[in-house]
């Protein structure tokens, strides 16, 4: 397993080199959304409107952070669960989109999806959101501030700490349960 | 009669939320410590280290330890002995969650289920009361994340089904659920009562600290091998692998109708955050 430093926004090189397994720090500009926000994502997408980020090599991050404390560029800010957003995934990433932050399992049509358009599924450590805010230098809402924390926040981030959880070769990090589902 | 001003209620209740979604219990965090020590592989022991540093940094300053700053939920003991003056024990308890959200920088969850508009205080709390013998109130708090409710399942098995039913069903759920609830989780299971009660129960298990057991012998018996099924399902912390899966099994019990075996599974992160305040 190797560890890498990338920059945004992620070329298809970038993405392709790495393997579930793989540590990356990633450094430079990604975009909050979650579930409202990929809602209203699709929405302009129907009504072929202009989105509120370029999604060509970009990095969308699951999280609602919580509000700043005084001298801090955000709130406490780990990864919400992705599978919500599986719905959404395969779209995007045909549309540009090279990786998403979140954490636990995504549907094989996401994984299909990764193969198809060469992106990447990054894992953080969630419920460690204090510790990974400390990787964000600044935040900024820059769509749909009427969603509260579900907002698009454009995050700058130095070093963040990422595991890679599916590849763009189609495997998985995750551990398989013990157990016959 | 023992009179409590709400006043004193409010002030107690908001301080009470804003150090349980910043300053982790001893229990929990001395559970961090102790599968750190215990767990062999690198990316298990990686994951406990980081929510321990987790812990330090969220104890030492105004950040959340998790930015699902939960469904506020409360279960209440209310003393018939006691009397409340100056105030509505549900509004004040509303009224210091709403405090405690915006002066603690903790995060507004709760939204409308179908608009999903967030109500943007994150009222209403969930507040579940009970009228107990005495001149005592006990209100417990609960910041519960959605990711790992999300993977809170209830069954109504059949009575034949019985222990071994009930033990497929927990450790099922936990399977089923893998990487999803930030493992590794604290899993609460209600057994018995109603199709409502059992959730319930294991809801309030929750609030039993971590490594105290049921105090029935036969209960906490059931809580050992669950608690050992689950480990040895191996998706261990964040679903990497590894010897914890969860850090400990609560199981809470109840009489239920001759026709019915219910039980539900209450899943908590490991981002356990309960606190209490007595009057």
């Amino acid at each position: 397993m190797a560890t890498y430093n990338l920059a945004t926004p992620l070329r298809e090189e970038d993405v392709t080199r790495l393997r579930a397994g793989d540590v990356v720090y990633l450094t430079g500009t990604i975009y909050t959304a979650r579930d409202a926000a990929h809602k209203k994502l699709m929405e302009a997408l129907d009504r072929e409107e202009p989105l509120p980020f370029d999604l060509e090599g970009s990095v969308i991050y699951y999280v609602g952070p919580a509000p700043a404390p005084p001298g801090c560029a955000i709130g406490s800010a780990g990864p919400t669960t992705s599978g919500r957003m599986d719905t959404y995934a395969p779209r995007l990433h045909a549309l540009g989109v090279k990786a998403s932050i979140g954490k636990g399992k995504r549907t094989q049509e996401v994984r299909d999806a990764l193969m198809a358009y060469k992106g990447v599924y990054f894992g953080a450590t969630g419920g460690a959101g204090a510790l990974l805010s400390q990787r964000i230098t600044a935040s900024e809402i820059i769509a749909y501030p009427e969603l509260g924390p579900e907002a698009i926040r454009r995050l700058t981030v130095k070093d963040f700490p990422l595991l890679v959880v599916n590849d763009a070769h189609g495997e998985e990090l995750y551990a398989k349960p013990n157990y016959k589902l | 009669m023992k009179s409590i001003n709400a006043r004193d209620i409010h002030d107690s209740v908001r301080d009470m939320i804003m150090d349980a979604c910043r300053i982790l219990s001893d229990d929990v965090y001395i559970a961090f410590n102790k599968a750190h020590a215990e767990e062999d592989s690198p990316s298990a022991k990686e994951v406990l280290a980081q929510l321990i540093e987790n812990a330090d940094l969220a104890r030492n300053t105004q950040l959340a330890l998790c930015q699902d700053t939960g469904s506020a939920v409360f279960f209440v003991d209310y003393g018939e002995g006691v009397r409340i003056e100056g105030g509505n024990l549900e509004q004040v308890i509303a009224d210091a969650m709403v405090e405690a959200y915006d002066k603690g920088f903790l995060r507004k969850s709760m939204c409308h289920p179908l608009t999903r508009k967030n109500t943007g205080d994150n009222t209403p709390p969930i507040i579940h009361s009970h009228v107990v013998p005495g001149d005592t109130l006990r209100i417990r708090f609960m910041a519960k994340g959605g990711g790992s409710e999300n993977m809170s399942r209830v069954a109504m098995l059949k009575p034949a089904q019985g222990w071994p039913g009930i033990r497929d069903f927990v450790v099922r759920t936990m399977a089923e659920a893998g990487p999803n609830p930030c493992p590794p989780t604290v899993v609460g299971v209600g057994i018995g009562g109603t199709f409502d009660l059992a959730p319930t129960l294991a809801k309030k298990a929750l609030f039993r600290p971590i490594g105290k057991h049921n105090p029935d012998p036969e209960i906490a018996r059931m809580e050992t091998e669950l608690l050992a099924a689950i480990n040895d399902l191996g998706i261990g912390p964040m679903g990497l692998g590894g010897k914890t899966t969860s850090l400990d099994v609560k199981v809470e019990m109840h009489p239920c109708h001759i026709a019915s075996l219910p039980v539900a599974v209450n899943v908590q992160c490991h981002s356990s955050r309960t606190k209490e305040v007595v009057f």
